[in-house]
């Protein structure tokens, strides 16, 4: 049987929502389906591939592996709320600028993994790159463009940062 | 020149992308797929009361439901020596043939309940033995995985070029191999998906496939629904990867989610889940081979002898594809003048078999290249004195290689420079140091190798593509063509071609693909064809619609078209600056009714349309600016890379590590060296991927014991490290743009390269590598066995 519908409220991309949702729901499929968010992607749905990766309330988290209810009270960014307007985000114009992208399924995933470690690690060298990234597959690039576009916004972040 | 950015990346990086699964039409039904958990048994009843009657059930289907719909696919590529060739049908009647098979669908409000449901599906199995190891499947007494395939044998051929027997006989030296490669699978991040509308009002379907050639899917699923092929529409938007594995004809899901929204008058949606993508996608390699090679005292190749297994899985959807191009890309980049292959293909209790990335082309080289490897080691020469001394010469091509090639064409090479390549490769990795340098790594106990591989590949193969350009009122210029894109860039490469003829920035051209709406013709984005064939179609258009551009803008300018030239958006006056018309403008005026929208082009309308007497188009003349154009190439055109790499070994935990890795490619003339590059980037991955971590390990029901991300094991950013690629262009004499394919180059070379590498790490130890891919576990056993021996 269907499970009785729980009541979440949480904030994604700085607006906020209320909506009802089984408690089996997975956070992925909330975004991408209740939301229509779906530049987060799932490609494996057992946490392993990181395309589906969002932050919640500032840690960069797998939500093919939480369960939306468990996002109640949660502020969430997903790839949709990196760009200003027009602008976009930094780490978004450094992929874009580097390469670092093909078939752009597991970019969004990329993208998040890189918000959060830039800002933990503004100067990280290649080898935090790639450690940081290891959590997330790409089939494409074989990863040098992605690491490449990493460090340009690494650079042109920290040469920004007042 | 700055690199060109590609006009599909900020789209994508805004999370804006539109790939199967973000197709949510209004009351879309979902469908999960009862799969067999057996690799080969009999179905007796099945059941399926108790899931019918779970909750937002709409309709769950056995193959009794399909009734005569539930046909074989087709057979794609047959062949006279594929004499027994089975395809699958979409949900299995009888049997199963392999764990994953597709035995029912069921239809539900929500992908859970559809899951639910599918648990509830009860069938009585009556389990078959099962034979998994092809190695042994055509021996007496193997269990059959189709009752009417005597030896679970599809397929065998014998192909002969030149005199073999006399070669080896007259041979200075003989040398036999003996070489295993793995199967793997292409595991796109983006798994299958698929998305059906039926209009019934309309009777008219609409269809987003994952699918690498949608334009064969529509016409296949007009025929199969018996609707006409103009009331169907497949759309493959954005592709999240390919590598082969997502062209198929036809997956059942490709078949079955159409039906079913036919059915239920509703849209249905199936998306794929990893683990199904592990047991019902198609996957590849998986080969045995018993290579001989004669040569004469100087280690000059006089003769090679290739006999191989390959195992197609449960069924043959793409018949004999892949062992046929092993067949003919064997010979490589050398001079074989005497060459007998033959090929047996077999069934087993295990996914279908079909290119991915590489398709045959990496087993090819790896054999070749063990030989070149075990000549080096026996006639105490250097691997690349030898590759030397078996070269086609710059001055060899046209090269007839002798034998068939996929396509049915010959296998004729059109040109290359394999010597300089090597030549720059062995300079870039800087060879002439890397004696000394090994020898004090190994004072020091550690244990670094270098490894080199060569390699050809077939591309840019027919039967044809073709495209569709034309300009637009606002100045946009649109390009279509009936391929795809799985993330090749064609979306900024095509548009670089047709900018080029149009003189107007790439950032204004907008491509199409993927779309059978928009386009009717063509095959598909697969064997790295592409940009060969595309491209060259696209380069065909945009050429006419130019010359309809500077006929126009030549009458109203009332100049000669040869004193114009297209730059900026432009028809411009040579030396008159101002006498100018853009290409909205001209868009416009070339289509001859009264009013035009839009400010810029009613001023145009204005200022260019002139009365004029009798109709405003001339017997034959069409309106607007636009022009189709086709490319059916001649034959493939072939594309050559050397690679090279200094990796270091750790005997102790049989741990591996790159320390540099060296390509150079030559795709002939370069239309965008950033995605070229990227293109390699991520093949050499792949390669990687398959020399060292990627192997679906079956056991002997056929169970798929590491069918996750957990356990197979896809190198990530740490294992793969920098790549250094240089360039030649020979281009190509086939085609209009000199261009040849790149799709797959960067995979081909790279477990043939890590043999050679590894063996040389390890040459202290007498390790030999006859197999693929090598775990660090592997390595340890292969340092024991020569350590006893």
């Amino acid at each position: 049987m269907p499970e009785r519908r729980q009541p979440i409220n949480l904030e994604v991309n700085g607006r906020t929502y209320q909506r009802s949702v089984e408690p089996r729901l997975l956070l992925s499929d909330f975004l991408r389906h209740e939301l229509r968010l779906t530049g987060t992607h799932v490609g494996c749905e057992h946490g392993v591939c990181g395309a589906c990766t969002v932050l919640v309330d500032q840690q960069p988290t797998r939500s093919c592996l939480m369960l939306a209810i468990q996002a109640d009270g949660a502020s969430i960014t997903t790839v949709e709320g990196l760009a200003d307007g027009q602008l976009l985000h930094p780490i978004q114009q450094a992929f874009w600028d580097a390469h670092g992208l093909q078939c752009g399924f597991c970019t969004s995933g990329m993208l998040i993994t890189t918000v959060a470690l830039l800002r933990d690690h503004p100067r990280p060298s290649d080898r935090e790159i790639r450690e940081a990234l290891s959590g997330n597959l790409c089939r494409c690039t074989g990863y040098q463009n992605v690491v490449r576009a990493v460090r340009l916004a690494a650079e042109r972040m920290d040469a920004a940062s007042p | 020149m700055p690199p060109v950015r590609r006009n599909e990346d900020p789209r994508l990086l805004r999370g804006l992308g539109c790939f199967v699964d973000d197709v949510d039409p209004p009351g879309v039904l979902h469908a999960a797929i009862l799969r067999s958990p057996y690799g080969h048994a009999r179905i007796g009843r099945i059941d399926t009361s108790v899931a019918l009657a779970h909750p937002g059930v709409r309709a769950v289907y056995t193959a009794a439901d399909l009734g005569d719909f539930n046909q074989p696919a087709p057979l794609v590529v047959p062949h006279p020596s594929l004499t027994h060739g089975r395809t699958q049908r979409p949900l299995a009647e009888g049997k199963v043939c392999y764990i994953g098979e597709a035995v029912a669908m069921v239809v539900a409000e929500d992908r859970y309940m559809a899951e639910d449901a599918v648990g509830l599906i009860d069938v009585e199995w009556e389990p078959l033995p099962t034979v998994v190891d092809f190695r042994v499947a055509h021996e007496p007494d193997q269990p059959l995985v189709h009752d009417d395939v005597p030896n679970n044998i599809a397929a065998r051929l014998e192909q002969v070029v030149g005199d073999p027997e006399s070669a080896f006989h007259q041979a200075a030296h003989v040398f036999e191999e003996h070489l295993f490669i793995e199967r793997s699978c292409g595991s796109p991040i983006e798994t299958r998906g698929v998305v059906a509308v039926f209009d019934p009002l309309q009777q008219s379907l609409t269809v987003w496939d994952a699918t690498q050639a949608p334009l064969t899917i529509k016409n296949g699923l007009a025929n199969m629904l018996g609707l006409p092929e103009f009331k169907v529409e497949v759309i493959a938007p954005d592709v999240g990867g390919g590598f082969g594995t997502k062209i198929m004809l036809f997956f059942a899901e490709e078949v079955l989610v159409p039906w079913a929204a036919m059915q239920l008058r509703q849209p249905v949606k199936w998306t794929e889940d990893r683990r199904e993508h592990f047991i019902s996608a198609n996957q590849e390699r998986g080969q045995l081979h018993t290579a001989r090679v004669a040569v004469d005292a100087g280690g000059c190749i006089l003769g090679v002898e290739s006999a191989f297994i390959h195992d197609t899985g449960a069924y043959t959807p793409y018949g004999m594809v892949v062992p046929i191009i092993t067949v003919t890309q064997l010979p490589g980049p050398y001079k074989v003048p005497n060459y007998r292959s033959e090929f047996t293909v077999v069934y087993t209790n295990t996914p279908c078999v079909s290119p991915y990335r590489g398709a045959g082309r990496p087993h090819a080289c790896f054999v070749m290249e063990r030989l070149i490897d075990r000549i080096a080691r026996e006639l105490a020469l250097e691997p690349n004195e030898v590759r030397r001394r078996n070269f086609l010469q710059p001055d060899d091509f046209p090269w007839d290689v002798g034998l068939t090639f996929q396509d049915g064409g010959p296998t004729k090479y059109d040109s290359g420079n394999y010597p300089a390549g090597l030549a720059m490769a062995e300079e870039m990795i800087d060879l002439a140091s890397f004696r000394d340098r090994q020898a004090a790594a190994r004072a020091d106990h550690r244990y670094l190798g270098i490894g080199f591989a060569a390699y050809v590949e077939g591309t840019g193969i027919g039967p044809y593509e073709g495209a569709h350009v034309r300009v637009e009122p606002s100045g946009r210029v649109l390009a279509i063509t009936g391929l795809t894109s799985q993330g090749q860039g064609h979306y900024t490469s095509f548009a670089q071609i047709v900018a080029a003829e149009l003189g107007c920035d790439v950032g204004d051209v907008t491509v199409v693909t993927g779309d059978t709406s928009r386009f009717n013709w063509g095959a598909g984005t697969y064997a790295s064809r592409a940009l060969v064939t595309a491209g060259n179609a696209l380069g065909l258009a945009a050429r006419r619609v130019r010359d309809k551009v500077l006929t126009l803008a030549a009458e109203l300018l009332e100049v000669s078209p040869g004193d114009l030239e297209l730059a900026q958006g432009k028809a411009m006056v040579r030396g008159a600056p101002g006498r100018e018309l853009t290409l909205g403008a001209l868009a416009t005026a070339a289509n001859p009714i009264r009013y035009a929208y839009g400010k810029e082009a009613n001023q145009a309308a204005l200022r260019l349309v002139k009365a004029h007497e009798g109709a405003v188009l001339r017997e034959g003349e069409e309106p607007g600016l636009e022009a189709r154009g086709f490319f059916a190439p001649e034959r493939a055109t072939w594309a050559s890379g050397q690679h090279a790499a200094i990796i270091e070994v750790d005997p102790l935990t049989g741990d591996l590590r790159f320390v540099r890795y060296v390509v150079v490619h030559d795709c002939g003339v370069l239309i965008n060296p950033t995605i070229v590059e990227g293109q390699i980037h991520g093949g050499v991955a792949q390669g990687i991927g398959g020399a060292f971590y990627e192997r679906l390990h079956f056991d002997d029901s056929g169970q798929l014991i590491n069918a996750s991300f957990m356990d197979f094991l896809m190198p990530t950013a740490v294992e793969v490290p920098d790549i250094e690629i240089a360039h030649i262009e020979t281009p190509s004499p086939l085609n209009p743009l000199g261009v040849k394919g790149v799709g797959e180059a960067g995979t081909i070379p790279v477990a043939a390269l890590v043999a050679e590498a590894v063996e040389d790490a390890l040459a202290p130890f007498g390790v030999r590598i006859s197999e693929m891919p090598l775990s660090p576990t592997r390595i340890r056993e292969l340092i024991e066995a020569a350590a006893a021996r």
